[in-house]
């Protein structure tokens, strides 16, 4: 099959009007009918529905959206809350801000009928602080929502009260685990707390609370408009539906590419134009820097939870960044080194202290200054940090440096028998033709 | 609160537990952590964040684990801090584990990276929990071969505690806390990752009253106290468990000891009382001690009318001459123990034949005479009944300021459960605001309470006629707890000692011949004074007439009674028995130096009439106890009263008993509605914890996070009076004025608050009364 | 300094977004940074008593947070993208020569506090790498040289648009303003996407 025929854009169907992000140009496209849909089942039938569609969270863990939804307590007379995790950092991922920018209505109708389902009557959008234009979008589309009777009282006559509040986040990757984000949104520091109890039982407030991604929460339009059969008819066996693929780096064309989950690098490099001309592919990560990193063995590694993962790494964020053979992997290791220290929120010792020191190594290996023996040395300290950290940042962290060392050992011994990074820097950039 | 306390406070049936851990069961209630879980079975696994007492954090990650339930195991170590047990959980620590084992290990290096070695020169060297887990749990060697992380080292983050960040292991312990425990969110974690630390806001340092204790939970050298800096090494020290002299709170305490010279107080601990905290006081105000006022040797006043240095034997004679069949009463501070009130109290009886003796050396009424010598006498409420508690209601008392213990015990259930505070206050003090108490201004409004409800009367309650009559009314209409919190130390065992014109020691009423009868016969002499005694300002009133000719006194300021007290004694015999040189021994005809607590064994009584005995921190300390000075004056006398020791004192209390004939009935004031006029302000003051008292003599560093005096108005009388917060206002009374800056705050426009005894704040000096109408007027 | 009272009902009105008040010391701190530049004494103190929480714990907030700054940031704060991919695709090369150019390194500020620069992480924008961020608004696909030309315009008042942003580029404490959740009225600006983001759909629609 072409790998173009794969392609699915629902999501992206109406980005390219120029009026996307409108409630005008959302509506005329069919927009806020999954809300009229929803309103008129029961809040448990929306539950079901999405539970049956098999949507899995598209933040980066799979963790099926339903499921997440049913574990909020029923009855309980306490207040519930939707917080949607727009704090999109992980290194690679550019999947929920271009759609934030282009459509934020489908988050909006995500959000209304998510909200209806777990009984939430204020859900909030924790949005990451460095894209001001895409604050600026949602800020407007909730505005429309509210004056079109989309949010506040008794939305669309049904009797069903949401509140919908945008917060924007200031500068901390860690914000993403949702622990660390419902921390961040009661006005503390944003690092992750003790589970249990989970969100689902003491979230926002110590109240019931589901945290979603943006993608997961804008896929449940789709779902209620066109049933649980079309959504399963897309998809692998326990990946269904559609998501988004970012695909960048080293390609002739970079891009988004909405497909059904399983799709392979290889079909997608086709679609991005191949690797840079005249280069070929050396590593590649499936979901964002935390992912452990593949190599060309992997083209043909179906992109879904079970495949990538049955590869050795995870599908994450699916944020494939492509890196071509003029590509340092020591120098990609280190700089996501850094990035995990510079993230690192300071509460547990091993990732404290062990992306501190991972950093120094990665430096003295570039260097050319380390040895076998440290090699062996490193990857003990990631020994002593996978696992044993609070959160899953440190485990992120170690990640690149497990990969990297798996598949290209002898290029960081390389460096000490070079005296130096081998690499020609410039060779590796997109305006080396252009000229610096 | 453990799993095991709960078990104790609720009575009811807690499911237990059996769990296996490195190949031996252990039960436990459900709930308990598995590192606790582990400490019965004497496995020790090491930690650092892990503190009974505050909530699991699981940061340092020191304690990983492995554990599997029912057959499955955890895919990777886990932090036995904050896990509770569960059924058919199997736990291998470092000990069975090789995989906990490393993971340990592992944790260790990491926390040692960016370490420094200055552990020879670290004030924790030799008590540290750093070094002792990494000799237990590290590597030999470290493989580390960069550049340690540096930071300015110490920054001061208050006057009394230093903050050396590069050894701090960001355990969170003392963050949690401040914020936990105390409700003192003045330090905090900030910055982030390799560059997190501990700190304050630049502006405002860590002026928590209770700052000390992160000191004492730190584990390792981050947090120091000022004082204690340098001064010596934890192996060269000896501890001593003691008791706290400050205040009524009732805190177990440990001195440590070296070469006869104290060098720190610590937090007991005392599940019961004080958990395992105390408050800045306690641990930082002993060096009164050794202050150069020190009385050291008997004095006699001479002919030229200066004190001289005398013998024993000549200030026994003198003094017993001064005294012996003159008409003379005793006046007794709040710092006597218990044995040394008992002493001044049979004192007072044998060897003066006199009931005319008051431990209250601070403003005082008959309504509280009769109050103390009824109910107080035997109220039982306790901190169990605080825990319990549906509601507290605070009257005439400022728990933070006043007895900073009972203070934590009601925080802890207002952050716990929310559990509800009523305050007769006229503002929302610092303390109010964190117990988000419910202000009311007269008793009547109070309504609600039930038989679980606790009334905490303090003794500033006495200062308003009526008070303390509704609030015996109160308690006994709804069934609610009463308790009596004095500020001093020693004025719960005073009344039981018989401190009190009113009683007799073990509550017996001097009204009651029978009760007479039963003391004089224990005490082997023909019979006791019957006639009513006087209180301590009838007793300095008959002294400035000549009505009396002599009094015997110890542990008193005058200025903390009234304007006049010292002037009242000038005209008689003053026998002074007093630790350090004042205002009485300036005027006194006899002075005895005394021990101070921690020279002497002994007890307190606290507020809810516990004894909280302590022994003696420093062995061969010449000084003695107030009640030994006194046996020995009596035998000069001719009219022993046989306590030689401490000791013998016990014995006698404790063979003595407990009156239980008929106790005196409380005679109920009624209330004198007292509210300004005119231009007049109502004028309310108490203490601060931290203030001008004399046992904080000597302690700059603590002196140092005292808060600064300020008199709170409400907005509107400020407006009204043209003054901006901190600008100075003028107080004036019949008797004089006092300058201070204003604050502003939620109250009464009739009223105005100032701190009773701060620095520029002494209200009885300089408007002479404690309460009353003032004129305020912008200075 | 005090605030204004206008100041004090925009603060008001963001604490009344929240449930409970605590939740709005982020978009407070984004506000005093509108207004003063940078994390002032002022603000935290000023946030404490609105938030009724101790400044420490408002400073604990406020040194967590990267965008949150200790210093006055530029009237153009910008940022390059150094985390891997951008690096590697001319991301060093860009943070050089701009250092080089400006003669400042990592969080400083030039002279006449037009432009300040910071090394950044990933900016989810990695389809248009090398990024560059300015006033937090996306300047993609760009070149040493390009970043040099936008500097200079932007020093001289004249700073190129955003490459997906609104007309004309904001101040950077007009940026702070925004994320406080104030609206400037420029969200209908732009585009709504860039190429790459377009490409996969483009591919379906059969249009490229």
């Amino acid at each position: 099959m072409d790998s173009k025929t794969k392609l699915t854009p629902v999501l992206s169907a109406n980005w390219d009007e120029k009026d996307s992000f409108t409630i005008a140009g959302y509506k005329r496209n069919g927009g806020y009918k999954a809300v009229t849909k929803a309103l008129a089942m029961a809040p448990d039938e929306v539950i079901q529905m999405i539970k049956d569609s098999g949507l899995r969270g598209r933040g980066g863990a799979g963790f099926p959206t339903g499921s997440k939804w049913g574990f909020i307590p029923q009855g309980d007379n306490k207040e519930h809350y939707l917080v949607v995790n727009a704090d999109e950092s992980e290194p690679g991922t550019c999947k929920d801000t271009p759609l934030l920018l282009a459509n934020p209505h489908v988050l909006i109708e995500g959000i209304i009928i998510g909200s209806y389902a777990i009984r939430a009557n204020h859900a909030f959008i924790y949005l990451r602080g460095e894209i001001v234009h895409v604050y600026r979008r949602v800020q407007q589309a909730i505005e429309d929502a509210y004056k079109a009777g989309l949010l506040g009282k008794n939305i669309g006559g049904k009797g069903f009260d949401l509140e919908l509040t945008l917060h924007a986040g200031a500068g901390a990757y860690i914000c993403g685990e949702e622990t660390a984000l419902l921390d961040s949104l009661e006005g503390f520091r944003g690092q992750p707390r003790l589970r249990p109890p989970f969100p689902a039982i003491a979230g926002l407030y110590a109240k019931p609370t589901v945290v979603n991604n943006v993608e997961s929460i804008a896929s449940v339009p789709a779902i209620i408009n066109n049933g649980v059969e079309w959504f399963q008819a897309m998809g692998t066996e326990k990946s269904k539906g559609f998501t988004l693929y970012s695909l960048s780096g080293h390609v002739n064309n970079p891009g988004q590419f909405e497909a059904p989950l399983g799709i392979t690098l290889r079909e997608l490099l086709e679609l991005a134009g191949g690797v840079r001309t005249g280069h070929k592919l050396k590593f590649w990560t499936p979901g964002g820097s935390s992912t452990p990193m593949f190599t060309d063995e992997h083209l043909d590694t179906p992109l879904d939870y079970e495949g990538v993962s049955a590869a050795g790494s995870m599908l994450g964020t699916k944020a494939l960044q492509i890196f071509d053979e003029t590509t340092c992997v020591v120098r990609a290791s280190l700089r996501w080194s850094e990035f995990y220290k510079h993230e690192s929120c300071g509460k547990c010792t091993p990732c404290r202290e062990g992306t501190w020191w991972l950093v120094q190594m990665l430096h003295d290996l570039e260097d050319g200054k380390g040895t076998e023996a440290d090699l062996t040395k490193l990857l003990d300290l990631c020994d002593n940090i996978a696992g044993r950290s609070f959160c899953a940042l440190a485990d992120g962290a170690v990640a690149p440096i497990m990969s990297s060392l798996k598949y290209f050992r002898e290029e960081y011994l390389e460096h000490q028998r070079n005296g130096g990074c081998p690499f020609d820097p410039i060779a590796s950039t997109i305006f080396k033709t252009v000229g610096a | 609160m453990t799993p095991e306390q709960a078990l104790l406070e609720t009575q009811a049936p807690v499911e237990m537990i059996t769990v296996v851990i490195d190949g031996f069961e252990v039960t436990v209630p459900k709930g308990t952590l598995v590192i606790r879980a582990a400490e019965k079975l004497g496995i020790q696994i090491p930690r650092f964040c892990d503190h009974p007492l505050l909530e699991p954090a699981g940061a340092c990650r020191q304690c990983l684990v492995d554990i599997e339930i029912n057959g499955r195991a955890f895919p990777k170590p886990q932090a036995s801090c904050t896990i509770p047990v569960e059924n058919n959980m199997i736990v291998k620590t470092q000990l069975t584990s090789p995989v906990a084992e490393k993971a340990q290990a592992g944790i260790m290096e990491f926390l040692l990276i960016n370490h420094p070695l200055d552990c020879p020169v670290c004030d924790k060297g030799g008590e540290c929990p750093l070094q002792n887990q990494a000799m237990s749990t590290g590597r030999p060697e470290s493989r580390y071969e960069g550049v340690k992380r540096t930071f300015e080292k110490p920054i001061a983050i208050s006057s009394q505690v230093l903050l050396d960040r590069e050894r701090c292991v960001l355990c969170a312990r003392c963050t949690r806390f401040s914020e936990q425990i105390a409700g003192d969110p003045f330090i905090t974690l900030i910055d982030r990752g390799a560059l997190q630390q501990v700190g304050i806001y630049e502006n405002d340092p860590f002026e928590s009253y209770y700052s000390g204790n992160t000191v004492q939970i730190c584990p390792v050298g981050a947090l120091t106290g000022t004082s204690y800096r340098f001064r010596a090494r934890p192996f060269d020290l000896v501890s001593i468990d003691s008791a706290c002299e400050h205040c009524a709170s009732g805190c177990a305490m440990r001195t440590d000891i070296r070469r006869g010279k104290t060098l720190r107080r610590l937090a007991g601990d005392d599940s019961s009382v004080n958990e395992e905290w105390n408050c800045d006081k306690g641990r930082w105000a002993f060096k009164y001690l050794t202050s150069r006022e020190r009385v050291t040797t008997p004095m006699i006043r001479g002919a030229d009318g200066e004190l001289h240095e005398a013998s024993w034997p000549e200030a026994f004679a003198f003094a017993a001459a001064g005294l012996k069949g003159k008409r003379a009463g005793v006046l007794v501070g709040g710092r006597a123990t218990v044995e040394d009130a008992y002493g001044y109290s049979k004192f007072a009886r044998v060897a003066l034949g006199t009931n005319d003796i008051d431990f209250r050396a601070r403003p005082h009424s008959d309504e509280e005479t009769s109050f103390l010598s009824s109910i107080a006498l035997g109220l039982t409420t306790s901190y169990k009944d605080i825990d319990k508690a549906d509601q507290v209601v605070l009257l005439g008392f400022e728990p933070e300021e006043e007895s900073p213990i009972v203070f934590l015990r009601i925080y802890k259930q207002v952050r716990k459960r929310a559990l509800a505070v009523i305050s007769d206050a006229p503002f929302a003090s610092r303390g109010s605001v964190k117990l988000s108490a419910k202000l009311v201004t007269e008793i009547s409004e109070i309504s609600g309470l039930t038989a679980k409800s606790v009334i905490l009367v303090g003794e500033r309650l006495s200062e308003k006629t009526g008070a303390l009559s509704s609030a015996v009314a109160l308690a006994e209409k709804t069934g609610a707890k009463l308790a009596w919190i004095p500020r001093r130390a020693g004025e719960r065992g005073a009344i039981t000692s018989g401190a009190i014109s009113t009683l007799l020691p073990g509550g017996r009423p001097v009204s009651d011949a029978s009760a007479r009868v039963d003391l004089a016969a224990a005490w082997s002499v023909d019979s006791l004074p019957s006639n009513p005694g006087r209180a301590t300002s009838e007793i300095l009133l008959a002294l400035s007439v000549k009505n009396l000719d002599a009094v015997v006194i110890g542990g008193v300021d005058p200025l903390d009674i009234s304007n006049n007290a010292l002037s009242q004694l000038l005209n008689s015999f003053v026998v002074s028995l007093e630790i350090t040189h004042s205002a009485v021994t300036a005027v006194a005809d006899v002075v005895l130096p005394v021990a101070a607590v921690i020279e002497k064994s002994g007890s307190f009584q606290d507020w809810q009439g516990s004894a909280r005995a302590f022994d003696k921190a420093i062995a061969d300390s010449l000084s003695r106890s107030d009640v030994r000075i006194l046996s020995m004056l009596a035998d000069e006398m001719g009219t022993p009263i046989n306590l030689p020791t401490v000791a013998a004192t016990a014995r006698e209390i404790s063979a003595l008993g407990k009156w239980d004939g008929s106790a005196v009935k409380f005679e109920s004031a009624t209330s004198v509605k007292d509210s300004a006029t005119g231009d007049k302000l109502n004028l309310t003051s108490w203490r601060l914890l931290l203030d001008l008292g004399t046992l904080q003599d000597g302690e700059a560093n603590l002196a140092g996070t005292a808060r600064t005096a300020s008199a709170h108005i409400s907005n509107s009388r400020a407006l009204k009076l043209g003054v901006k917060v901190g600008e100075l206002i003028s107080i004036s009374s019949d008797f004089g004025s006092l300058e201070l800056p204003v604050e502003i705050s939620e109250m009464s426009d009739n009223e105005i608050w100032v701190p009773r005894n701060s620095i520029g704040s002494q209200v009885i000096a300089s408007l002479g009364f404690v309460s009353g109408q003032v004129t305020v007027v912008k200075a | 300094m005090e605030f204004t009272v206008e100041q004090v009902k925009i603060m008001d009105s963001i604490i009344a977004r929240y449930p409970r008040s605590r939740s709005a010391v982020m978009p407070l701190l984004h506000y005093v940074q509108s207004i003063d530049g940078y994390i002032t004494p002022r603000g935290i103190e000023k946030i404490s008593k609105k938030l009724e929480i101790s400044t420490a714990e408002v400073t604990a907030v406020s040194t967590f947070y990267t965008q949150y700054r200790s210093e006055p940031a530029g009237e153009y704060h910008v940022g390059v993208c150094i985390n891997t991919l951008c690096a590697v695709m001319g991301g060093d090369a860009i943070y050089d020569s701009l250092t080089d150019h400006l003669g400042i390194e990592n969080h400083e500020t030039t002279k006449d506090g037009k432009v300040s620069i910071e090394r950044i992480e990933c900016n989810a924008a990695c389809d248009f790498a090398p990024v560059v961020m300015v006033n937090w608004e996306f300047y993609d696909n760009q070149t040493p040289q390009s970043v040099k030309d936008l500097v200079d315009a932007a020093r001289a008042g004249n700073p190129p648009a955003p490459t997906r942003g609104p007309n004309t580029l904001r101040t950077w404490k007009q940026n702070s303003e925004v994320l406080a959740g104030l609206s400037d009225g420029l969200a209908n600006e732009g585009v709504s996407a860039g190429e790459p983001t377009l490409l996969g759909l483009k591919i379906a629609k059969g249009e490229k």
